[in-house]
């Protein structure tokens, strides 16, 4: 039965343990609505870490690091799985990236990046829990804080 | 934080405090000890500052250009909000690109947070921060460290005490960042609605800065170097009642000088409202307004740095 809800793809990317509800956040952050190819989002999988999860399947795309870095500032508990010919090739966790930039919106509303065209840039104070620094107001902001730009 | 290619101080933004390490610190109030100690009239002759305050603030606008003038350069000067660009909608971004070109030296104030760093990654020329937001205004605390190893012979291990606002009072945050550095005992005294707040205590723990507490500062009186007043506004209470449960506690008198060090001095940025009672300006341990004064040769100092006419 599993084999069948969670079907192999043959190339490309398989993003496992996104938090429950994330997912389709990970398709407006890849922009992967543009992708020509399938895209297949599930949601509510049973997961024993998390509880419940999503996962994202992407055709005929290896996703490279800097992407698979982004995902890790909404979904920091993600895998990704690079399949070649039905294989797993390479699994790798997310990892934030120590200057993020453009990608998230600064919490601080007298923040100039709210007010000016700048993109924004944070630095990774601490993965874990995540605690990033605004490089313009020098504010610190955990995930709750942080919002996809 | 990433800064402009910069051999020393030449061409360097002063944007935060936390641009500048310990030794640099030292440097700039050394630089400003020689203007203090002598003019240097024309130092920067044919150098034009441009002053762009997007907020009032007379005094820090009237030091910086005085420091100017001081040294023999010029100044243009956009005193007032109202009638600028940028309440027609002009961007932050494009108003420095026009400005840059007039000038060789940008000191801007601003109220939104990172601005001023905004304005260092687009101009040319330098940026000096005369205050974004609640954020920073990193020559106010170069002017208090110089007047406070002006008082103390020395900046390490000093016992100060901040008192007042330490929630909204942004000078106090980068003075404590700038005192831990060197290894101060701080003492945080506030009524608990307007303690340190946790961003800055983050920054403090960062580097193992030493500090308590306190809601009242009578008890301390007789260990400290330093007493840092700051204002605190009415507006801050919610409940008025509040506000006047606290406001007297805050207020230095003759009296509660009765135990202090022959060295302890009272700073203020000012200006001050009740916090310092007028009967304390005739004592010894006043030193406020000398302070407020020193902004004139820290501000020569960062000046004549940035350009390259001191080393
Ligand atoms: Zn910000």
């Amino acid at each position: 039965m599993r084999a069948f809800r969670v079907y192999a793809i043959k190339q490309g990317t398989v993003i496992d343990h996104i938090p429950e509800g994330k997912g389709v956040e990970i398709i407006e952050l890849l922009s992967l609505r543009k992708w020509k190819k399938v895209v297949t989002l599930g949601m509510g999988f049973t997961s024993r870490k998390l509880g419940a999860k999503d996962i994202v399947k992407i055709e005929e795309k290896e996703l490279n690091q800097d992407e698979a870095n982004k995902i890790a500032l909404i979904a920091p508990t993600a895998t990704i799985n690079i399949i070649r010919n039905f294989k797993l090739v390479r699994k790798t966790q997310v990892k934030v990236p120590r200057v993020i930039e453009g990608i998230v919106k600064c919490a601080n509303p007298a923040c100039i990046t709210n007010h000016d065209h700048v993109r924004t840039r944070f630095y990774l104070e601490k993965a874990k829990p995540l605690l990033v620094l605004c490089h313009y107001c020098e504010r610190y902001f955990d995930e709750s804080a942080l919002t996809l730009l | 934080m990433p800064q402009k290619a910069t051999v020393g101080f030449k061409n360097r933004d002063i944007i935060s405090i936390h641009d500048f390490s310990k030794d640099e610190i030292q440097h700039i109030l050394k630089v400003a000890k020689v203007y203090k100690d002598r003019p240097h009239p024309g130092l920067l002759k044919g150098t034009i500052l441009a002053s762009l305050f997007f907020e009032p603030s007379t005094r820090t606008r009237f030091s910086f250009e005085s420091a100017m003038e001081r040294l023999g350069g010029s100044v243009i000067s956009l005193a007032d909000a109202k009638s600028s660009s940028s309440s027609k909608g002009e961007s932050l971004s494009d108003s420095i690109r026009i400005v840059e070109k007039y000038c060789d030296v940008i000191v801007m104030r601003h109220p939104l947070e990172g601005a001023a760093r905004l304005a260092a990654e687009i101009s040319k020329n330098p940026v000096i921060n005369g205050g974004d937001g609640a954020n920073q205004h990193p020559t106010q605390t170069f002017l208090d460290l110089f007047s406070i190893q002006e008082t103390q012979k020395k900046l390490s291990g000093l016992h100060v005490a901040l008192v007042g606002d330490l929630k909204y009072g942004r000078t106090t945050h980068s003075l404590a960042y700038a005192l831990a550095l060197f290894g101060a005992k701080l003492y945080f005294v506030a009524p608990q609605s307007l303690q340190m707040p946790d961003h800055i205590m983050r920054n403090l723990k960062k580097i193992k800065a030493k500090y308590s507490f306190h809601t009242h500062p009578d008890q301390l009186m007789s260990k400290l170097d330093i007493f840092y007043a700051t204002r605190i506004q009415r507006e801050r209470f919610p409940d008025p009642l509040e506000y006047e449960k606290v406001e007297g506690i805050y207020v230095i008198t003759n009296k509660l000088l009765k135990k202090v060090k022959k060295n302890f001095r009272i700073l203020h940025p000012l200006p001050r409202v009740n916090e310092i009672n007028y009967e304390v300006d005739d004592t010894p341990y006043a030193y406020y307004f000398e302070q407020a004064n020193n902004g004139l040769y820290v501000r020569q100092a960062l000046l004549a740095l940035i350009m390259g006419k001191a080393s």
